[in-house]
């Protein structure tokens, strides 16, 4: 294909059919690039729309996004909602600014600036990318751990005042443990279809007992959007239909509340974190061919524009993603 | 291609400012969620949300316009990346949304029983 080939004679930018002909005034690769864009932009448009979708289907059980994303590093048991994930956003949009700094560096032929600002680009996106891991290792964990109905809601457990309680600060320690099985303690193939949660149900509810002052919160928001405290005799009795201890998220169920929240929360991030990724490599290797200076003998540096692009568009899609999952 | 590759150093860090600005406005609303805001609504959204999707769309007109450099592109390119995008995904959530928006009616009215 005449367009792909590179030569020394910077034939980069031409199509097949001579050089003066360039549809819609792009040249063949950035033109692809703009509609691969197109194609992606629709893929995570569809992701958004679906958890949109589940939201709108479960709007008056729906966790609070300030309650869950409340960690920030080094500084423990202090409720941050929102700072963290607003420093993430920061480093993302920095790490554009200097990838189009080296776009503008390239039209100039300045190779050591392009290269300079391709670096910076990247360290940002490894630290973008850092960052997402530790927000999941936060959200894996958990904090409070709460409680799973037989009807398949959840319930989370509060003083008095309102303040979440964590199950470790009630739960009893009752004699009859059981461990979970795994495989190298049984005949094979046979193990827990879950890991065991550190308390039990009776655990939790011998807890409840012991600590009058406990009470149960629901999934249920109230008209001023913040979830519904129980009265004593109604959390004793929801307690009672209480099967399962959740700590922390996974993709069956999660201690925020409805399950296709964590469901989501996974997907969509994990694969804009994927993206992050892949387009961090691909800046390496562009970075590589500034370096070894591929692109100062072509004359250009559309390449660099490319990747540009490409990760431009990695910020953009961050842009909705803040809004939707932590904003609104 | 006939750009003018003149420097467009200042411009990058004056976008950079917008999308700061805008960043953080938008978390200081996020973080105190004014009343009057959050509970007014004004076509099926309240006037906080709409404020948020409104900024999100303004920081995103920033990036493909000046950051991916749309703006110098010819206005057939631009109309042919932008309208669809535009007009699938709004087409998409009228539809998304509608449907959503059915369902929860209809576990809330109904006697099926989902949560409890």
């Amino acid at each position: 294909m005449g367009a792909t080939v590179t030569t020394a004679n910077n034939d980069e930018k031409t199509w097949g059919g001579g050089g003066d002909i360039q549809p819609l005034g792009a040249s063949y690769g950035k033109m692809m690039m703009w509609f691969f864009i197109v194609s992606d932009a629709l893929t995570f448009s569809g992701f958004l729309a679906a958890y949109g979708f589940s939201r709108f289907k479960f709007i008056e059980t729906w966790p609070l996004a300030d309650e869950v994303f409340t960690h920030f590093p080094f500084m423990h048991g202090v409720s941050a909602p929102m700072y963290y994930v607003a420093l993430m956003t920061f480093i993302l949009i920095f790490s554009s600014v200097t990838m189009v700094l080296a776009v503008d560096a390239g039209h100039q032929l300045k190779k050591t600036k392009v290269a300079v600002y391709m670096f910076l680009t990247i360290i940002g996106g490894f630290i973008f990318v850092g960052s997402q891991a530790w927000e999941w290792k936060n959200f894996i964990k958990g904090e409070y751990g709460a409680v799973e109905t037989a009807g398949g809601s959840l319930l989370q457990f509060v003083d008095a005042s309102g303040k979440r309680v964590a199950l470790a600060d009630f739960a009893v320690k009752l004699p009859e443990q059981r461990e979970a099985l795994t495989r190298s303690h049984s005949t094979w193939f046979v193990e827990d279809a879950e890991t065991q949660p550190t308390f039990t149900v009776a655990e939790v509810q011998a807890g409840f007992k012991a600590h009058p002052e406990l009470l149960i919160r629901t999934e249920q928001l109230t008209a001023k959007k913040k979830k519904t405290v129980l009265t004593r005799a109604e959390s004793e009795s929801r307690l009672g239909t209480a099967k399962y201890v959740v700590e922390g998220a996974n993709l069956t169920r999660n201690e925020y509340g409805s399950k296709l929240f964590a469901d989501f929360f996974f997907f969509i991030t994990g694969f804009h974190g994927f993206h992050v990724f892949s387009g961090v490599i691909i800046n390496i290797i562009i970075f590589f061919n500034v370096l070894l200076g591929t692109y100062e003998k072509r004359r250009s540096y559309e390449m660099v524009e490319k990747v540009g692009l490409y990760w431009h568009f990695v910020d953009l899609v961050w842009v909705f993603v803040f809004t939707v999952f932590y904003l609104v | 291609m006939s750009h003018e590759h003149v420097s467009n150093t200042k411009r990058i860090w004056l976008v950079f400012g917008y999308l700061s600005v805008i960043t953080t406005v938008e978390v200081i609303l996020g973080i105190i969620k004014p009343e009057s805001l959050e509970f007014t609504h004004f076509i099926g959204l309240n006037l906080l949300n709409w404020i948020f999707y409104i900024l999100t769309l303004v920081k995103a007109y920033f990036i493909v316009w000046a950051f991916m450099h749309m703006e110098g592109e010819k206005s057939s390119l631009r109309w042919s990346v932008v309208s669809p995008v535009i007009f699938l995904v709004l087409y998409l959530l009228f539809i998304l949304l509608t449907e959503g928006h059915y369902i929860y009616g209809v576990f809330k009215d109904s006697t099926i029983k989902w949560n409890f």
